[in-house]
């Protein structure tokens, strides 16, 4: 019977599926497109970097202290965009350094995205005393700089590449759990959420299979912008000297290691600061491109 | 109205009380002994440990010691610096200063570019000042700003040596700190030059720490003004006949500003936080640079008292965006 009500349902024209629907509007964003470009680039890069870099990232070249980059008098093609204070080829390290930034991203998102969607759900489906304790506390840290609470985060657990981690995943946490309840509160009045809850689904049900779909658009641009913001703070914390320490050569770990060389070794800090900077700008570009993609008031 | 600002402030309630219990914690979630890491690493004998244990009284239950922490900040004492032996607030109060002149002027560059910028962006949409603006703000809001500021020193200090290198003023200046800005304080002494020196030392910083609030600005500004722009109300003063500049400067800009203010008063906090970096970058001797050192030193009643007090801040400043914009816009205070 319910076959027989689709097909009669069913318009002359089917309607696109809507990854097909998403992709159409996503790829008419050439700069979404561009994003993307540079992040599949990235990916090659970190799973290739030991394939693909010409040195060890952490060897050191007696005979080849602080080299400028090759197109420079003094540079070769050996070591292509020159070596830091202590012989280390930048270009190796900057390769290499792919895998710290994209795994600092990648877990922080899936740490922050999981942990607020979760504690969004709860704050949404049980209001009064929980919602009010999850929130105030989402409130407080919003209110402290987040640069100011990663370092305090830093501070109570030592510096290293996973307490920084955990540091900035706090630090983006509450914009997924304000995301996650707003949604849910707006959800929950509706006619599909009440009838799946007369037809006896459990509150468990009713959060993760029934609601849950309908916070994702939302859920997955503060994702892709929460990529450029985990690695923006990490990289920061590094140049603190708080976050991946080294001879490892995240980005940020790079600039602190080099920036009392600045005056005799411009591309020592030059290099790793355009890598950060391309990176984080691939990934605001590809949360604006989703966005746009998955926002309906902007489809019509 | 006194109704809405009595809700405002009776929610920062709850936050307030977080933020004291968070710097609280702070000292008590570092591993180790609590006494042992505010004696630093020189060690101490057990009988002063016991001494001091229950001077400072971490042989009471933590909610008592909670409560007696309350009781210090509520009467102002946040402790002293394990390091410089100073009073935490008489140091966050020598320093702060700094951090706002700054800061003023980081939003002042900000928001005269930014709106500007905006404007002639929704102005001339899908033209080439369109894409190259918005292009530039992806860039600024992109930023590692402690690399940009890297990049500048080596640019304008020492390539073509226009601005100083680190720090408020020039070392031959001595400015009896009166208001504590020294742009003010600067202008209004006997010394010629300090006030030029000052400035100098001001325009990398303030460039650094403004380019990602100026990117905000620039966009928010822009896509405000195209959703105004777009109103009946605007086509009727078009249709009346009015010069284009004017529609444009008051009647779209006026209510295009709503969002993009309240946009600027929200930016407090990470003002601060960008404040962190451009004044370890600049050597700027204001609390950004204060508290990086105190973890550095492992000093942490400086940590305690600077995460409270600029967390206090903050939460003063967007209580107060928030009440003047009850008071702008009336309908916020109805349904409120």
């Amino acid at each position: 019977m319910t076959a027989e009500t689709q097909s009669l349902a069913q318009p002359e024209t089917a309607p696109p599926h809507p990854l097909v629907e998403f992709w159409r509007y996503f790829a008419q964003n050439k700069g979404a497109l561009a994003g993307l470009g540079v992040i599949l680039a990235l990916i090659a890069l970190a799973a290739l970097a030991d394939a693909i870099s010409p040195h060890s990232p952490i060897v050191t070249h007696d005979d080849a202290f602080l080299r400028p980059p090759f197109w420079e008098e003094g540079g070769s093609f050996l070591y292509p965009l020159g070596t830091d204070a202590i012989g280390r080829d930048v270009l190796s390290r900057l390769i290499h350094g792919t895998r710290f930034s994209l795994f600092i991203g990648v877990v922080v998102v899936a740490l922050s995205l999981t942990a607020g969607t979760l504690l969004g759900l709860v704050a949404g489906f049980f209001r009064g005393f929980t919602e009010i304790a999850i929130m105030r506390l989402m409130d407080t840290l919003l209110t402290l700089p987040s640069l100011l609470l990663a370092l305090v985060v830093v501070a109570i657990l030592g510096p290293g590449l996973v307490n920084a981690v955990f540091a900035v995943a706090v630090v983006t946490l509450p914009h997924y759990v304000r995301i996650t309840r707003a949604v849910v509160i707006t959800e929950r009045a509706k006619e599909y959420v009440i009838a799946s809850q007369v037809a006896g689904a459990g509150t468990l049900r009713l959060m993760l299979s029934t609601v849950l779909p309908n916070c994702l658009a939302p859920l997955i641009v503060q994702a892709s912008l929460g990529f450029s913001t985990a690695i923006l703070d990490a990289a920061a914390l590094g140049f603190l000297g708080l976050g991946v320490q080294p001879p490892l050569s995240e980005w940020g770990t790079m600039l602190a290691d080099s920036r009392d060389l600045m005056l005799r070794a411009w591309w020592a800090v030059t290099f790793p600061g355009i890598a950060i900077l391309m990176t984080v700008m691939a990934f605001n570009l590809l949360g604006d491109g989703l966005r746009d993609a998955l926002d309906p008031k902007l489809k019509r | 109205m006194f109704r809405f600002v009595l809700t405002r402030v009776s929610l920062v309630i709850p936050t307030f009380i977080g933020v004291t219990l968070l710097a609280f914690l702070l000292v008590h979630l570092i591993p180790g002994d609590p006494i042992e890491t505010l004696a630093g690493e020189r060690g101490i004998d057990p009988v002063r440990h016991a001494q001091l244990r229950a001077e400072y009284g971490f042989d009471k239950p933590l909610i008592v010691q909670y409560g007696v922490y309350v009781w210090h900040v509520v009467n102002g004492d946040l402790g002293i610096s394990v390091i410089t032996h100073q009073r935490v607030t008489e140091e966050f109060a020598a320093l702060f200063p700094a951090t706002v002149e700054l800061s003023i002027c980081a939003v002042l560059f900000a928001v005269l570019l930014g709106l500007p910028a905006g404007i002639i962006a929704a102005v001339r949409r899908n033209t080439i000042f369109d894409h190259g603006i918005m292009a530039t703000s992806l860039t600024g809001y992109s930023m590692p700003i402690f690399w940009w500021g890297l990049l500048l020193i080596l640019l304008f200090s020492n390539v073509l040596e226009l601005t100083p290198v680190s720090g408020r003023i020039d070392a031959a200046y001595f400015i009896e700190p009166s208001t504590g800005f020294l742009l003010i304080d600067s202008w209004f002494s006997e010394d010629e030059g300090a006030f030029a020196s000052a400035v100098a030392h001001l325009i990398l910083p303030t460039i650094v720490l403004g380019t990602v609030p100026l990117a905000i600005i620039a966009r928010m500004t822009r896509s405000a003004m195209l959703e105004v722009l777009g109103e009946d109300y605007i086509r009727t003063a078009r249709a009346k006949g009015l010069a284009p500049i004017w529609v444009v400067s008051v009647h779209a800009l006026r209510n295009a500003l709503i969002p993009v203010v309240t946009v600027i008063g929200l930016q407090v906090g990470a003002l601060f936080a960008g404040a962190i970096l451009t004044e370890t970058v600049f050597a700027w001797p204001g609390v950004g640079k204060w508290l990086v050192e105190a973890i550095n030193r492992r000093d942490y009643p400086v940590l305690q008292g600077g995460v409270l007090m600029l967390g206090s801040v903050v939460m003063a400043v967007n209580l107060l965006v928030d009440i003047l914009y009850g008071v702008i816009n009336p309908r916020i205070r109805r349904t409120s």
